[in-house]
């Protein structure tokens, strides 16, 4: 739902480093986006092309890669890695706790990498 | 592509920054002795009519503040403003949900020295407000009956952020109006959230309101010692 907001941050944060180390153009920006986000890739890449039509990043390609959905026993720390569409039924397979679970991996958005020259 | 292709580490988390300054606002404000709540919802779930219920029964103890951010609009900040308490329309440019940096907007326009508790009013979804810090003490969510009780399922980012859960319109249940399970609700929620604070209230009756509030009011007396 927000991927114009997350979009700009990621150009920003691209174009920076891209400064940084004297690029002049940007081929790829490797992602990692949390399965718990309710990001579409297909309308991420949508806006990136739109908003970096004048930048160094303009022919980037966005490769996202996603991250799992890890969540804490709150009882016994045991870590279990699920689906959203499981996390309702989630019982801790160590100790038998079904609820009080914390989630550890699965909300963020991380730039893993990019190519450029 | 050439040899001149160079891959760079970025290792940027997009909320970093957010992150950051969310962390600063809230120290800054903890020193100041200002309570930010962040409230959040759907549209319709009652956001504004809670604020109007709240700011009303604690207004003779606590001074407070809104800052209202609903897209486009200033209908709530006019409601809010005609009961006497002062609220600030965020420009939110349609946005779907608050950063710091807009926050930060809202609270320049305010005295926050003299003012014990202020409330974001965050925009209307149960996706984005979830996934952006925003500097506040605490967040609280409404959820209304007529929503359903499936919504944890749904958005289980947003309820497992929250510090309290906030049940309005509950004259509904108990009506052929609604199978709504205030149980099953309670069992979905505490699967990623066990310390979630839930008060069931009617904005409109008055009932369950006061739990609410006697809650906040401890809130406040611990964070603005």
């Amino acid at each position: 739902m927000h991927e114009l907001p997350v979009t700009e941050k990621i150009l920003t944060i691209v174009l920076k480093h891209a400064e940084r180390n004297g690029l002049k153009t940007i081929h790829s920006i490797t992602l990692q986006v949390g399965r718990l986000t309710d990001l579409q890739d297909k309308w991420l890449q949508h806006y990136f092309n739109y908003l970096s039509r004048d930048t160094i990043a303009r022919d980037a390609r966005l490769i996202i890669r996603p991250e799992p959905i890890k969540l804490q026993c709150g009882e016994c720390r045991t870590i279990i890695e699920t689906e959203k569409r499981d996390l309702q039924d989630i019982v801790c397979p160590h100790c038998g706790a079904d609820e009080g679970f914390s989630i550890i991996s699965g909300r963020g958005y991380y730039i893993e990498e990019m190519e450029a020259e | 592509m050439t040899d001149s292709v160079k891959l760079i580490k970025v290792r940027e988390s997009i909320q970093a920054d957010n992150d950051q300054q969310a962390q600063d606002l809230r120290k800054e404000l903890k020193a100041r002795k200002t309570l930010l709540i962040n409230l959040m919802s759907s549209p319709g779930a009652g956001k504004t009519s809670l604020l109007l219920q709240t700011t009303g029964r604690l207004k003779d103890e606590y001074r407070m503040a809104v800052i209202e951010a609903d897209i486009d609009s200033t209908v709530d900040a006019e409601r809010l403003a005609d009961s006497g308490v002062e609220a600030i329309q965020l420009q939110t440019d349609g946005f779907c949900h608050l950063d710091v940096p807009m926050v930060q907007q809202g609270l320049d326009s305010l005295d926050t020295h003299v003012l014990d508790i202020i409330f974001i009013e965050n925009v209307g979804n149960l996706v984005c407000p979830a996934e952006f810090d925003t500097g506040a003490a605490l967040d609280v969510m409404i959820l209304s009956v007529p929503e359903g009780d499936d919504k944890p399922l749904k958005y289980p980012l947003m309820f497992s952020k929250c510090d309290a859960l906030i049940v309005n319109k509950t004259d509904f249940l108990g009506t052929p109006l609604t199978d709504f399970d205030l149980e099953l609700l309670e069992k979905r929620v505490r699967k990623l959230n066990r310390e979630i604070r839930i008060f069931p209230l009617s904005s409109r009756t008055g009932e369950g309101i006061k739990a609410w509030t006697d809650w906040l009011a401890t809130m406040a007396a611990e964070h603005n010692t």
